[in-house]
């Protein structure tokens, strides 16, 4: 260690603190002028910090179900009947269903349609929020040779969740759909209208751009679009929702304030390329396993 | 060890076991800033977990800046406020740069509010910790060139209030037992 008089240790402890303050700043346009160094460290912090928050995540995930278990054993006889009548008319749902899907079939075998190859896809638990105060985004666990690419499409089990942004070594970023940078092709089911979901950091997106004379109607499901290669299309994304202000926000499907698991899925686009015919990248979903839809 | 060229006088060395002692004492401030702010970000899936993160160590660093700046001094702050930064996913250096200022206003406030209650220093505190929300926010929008609505510094500078007694009550029992370098 060096030695130094008093007065010189005195003027140094006074010196760090201006001396930090102008590093600070030094920092603030460093990581302005390199994204890409903030957004390494980050992952790199994550990756590091990721096994700890996956091991706490099971047994906090048992504690919540404990708790949850416990609420659901007082309203339990109220909640039978609730759940009987769903079942009745789910069961009709079913029928219509399997008719639409059977006649679904044989139109495709008189077009002599060729099936597209199933998207694949990984499972990830969420081990924390990757957002802060001002973005809404999630932390995936995921193992060593993950192969999760950026832009991959992350669903839960009811609807779209999000991109991914950012790939650790152990660790994957989905940028929600509720960010305020998060901008969705969207489709609005009964018009087959365009719009633009625009995430706004609330628990609601709103609907943009929607065509002249197409007002969303309330309660309308909004599916995503192909358009831009982003999306494959008809992923549910959620009901419009009209707000106090009279604009259309949408209701996400997916459980975003209680993420636990989500499958990250690969649908082979890269967003630049020529996008094929609408109908066709319609269709191409449909075959394809998405879930919330069995 | 600045705590000893303070009170001048002829003592013996002390030991190895005396001194590290000493070290670990002074150690604890910033550990237990940085094993909080671990904590913040396990997910117990609450509402507003993201605003723990800043307000927890907002109340934490001028916890210990008034206590003993010199278990917490610049370059710790420095380092919390970059870890709060990789954390809480805001651009580099603006949560670094805020609490150097929040340390600042508490070490030159320091011999004026150890005159004084718990109740005033929470009051300052609070002027402070709202200031260094809408700083921090000010600094995020002027870095990402965007509009964030003000709701989510609000409830960070609500939090930081209605948090600090909570961290401020095992942090003074552990300012005289534990983190104290004096005690044998």
């Amino acid at each position: 260690m060096i030695r130094l008089s008093i007065q010189a240790r005195q003027a140094l402890a006074k010196l760090t603190l201006p001396v930090l303050v102008v590093v600070s700043f030094g920092v603030m346009l460093l990581g302005k002028a390199d994204t890409l160094l903030a957004e390494r460290a980050r992952m790199a912090l994550a990756d590091g910090l990721a096994p700890i928050y996956a091991v706490l995540a099971g047994p906090l995930q048992d504690l919540r179900e404990a708790i949850t278990d416990g609420a659901t054993l007082w309203d339990m006889r109220d909640e039978n009947l609730r759940l009987r009548r769903e079942n009745e008319q789910l069961r009709r749902w079913q029928s219509i269903a399997l008719a639409l899907d059977a006649e679904n079939r044989r139109l495709k075998a008189a077009l002599h349609w060729i099936p597209d190859p199933a998207a694949s896809f990984v499972t990830a638990r969420v081990v924390a929020d990757a957002g802060g105060v001002y973005a809404k985004a999630v932390l995936l666990s995921v193992g060593p040779n993950h192969g999760i690419k950026k832009g991959e499409i992350a669903l839960d089990e009811r609807g779209l969740v999000g991109r991914v942004t950012e790939v650790g070594e152990r660790t994957a970023r989905v940028l929600l759909i509720t960010d305020m940078n998060s901008r969705i092709p969207v489709i609005l089911e009964t018009s087959r209208a365009h719009a633009i979901l625009v995430g706004t950091n609330g628990p609601r997106p709103r609907l943009m751009y929607w065509p002249e004379g197409t007002m969303p109607q309330e309660g309308e499901r909004v599916v995503t679009s192909a358009e831009a290669n982003a999306f494959p299309a008809n992923l549910p994304v959620g009901t419009v929702h009209f707000n106090s202000n009279g604009t259309p926000d949408v209701e996400p499907a997916a459980r975003l304030q209680k993420l636990e698991i989500v499958r990250i899925f690969d649908y082979g686009l890269n967003g630049v390329t020529a996008p094929g015919p609408q109908g066709q990248a319609q269709e191409q979903a449909q075959s394809k396993p998405t879930p919330g839809r069995h | 060890m600045a705590h000893i060229d303070r009170r001048p006088g002829i003592r013996p060395r002390p030991s190895l076991g005396r001194r590290l002692d000493i070290i670990a004492r002074s150690c604890f401030p910033g550990c237990a800033v940085l094993l909080l702010m671990l904590l913040t970000q396990v997910p117990f899936g609450i509402r507003g977990q993201a605003e723990l993160l800043p307000a927890v160590t907002l109340g934490a660093v001028w916890f210990w800046s008034l206590a003993r700046p010199d278990t917490m001094p610049p370059p710790v702050v420095f380092l919390i406020g970059l870890l709060a930064d990789l954390m809480g996913y805001v651009p580099l250096g603006i949560c670094a740069f805020t609490l150097l200022a929040v340390h600042g206003v508490a070490v030159s406030l320091r011999r004026f509010l150890a005159r004084h209650g718990f109740a005033l220093i929470w009051s300052i505190y609070s002027l402070v910790a709202f200031v260094a929300s809408m700083l921090i926010w000010l600094l995020v929008m002027l870095l990402s060139f965007r509009y964030f609505p003000p709701d989510g510094a609000l409830f960070q500078a609500v939090l930081a209030i209605a948090i600090y007694p909570v961290i401020a009550i095992p942090f003074s029992a552990a300012h005289r037992s534990i983190a104290d370098p004096d005690r044998v």
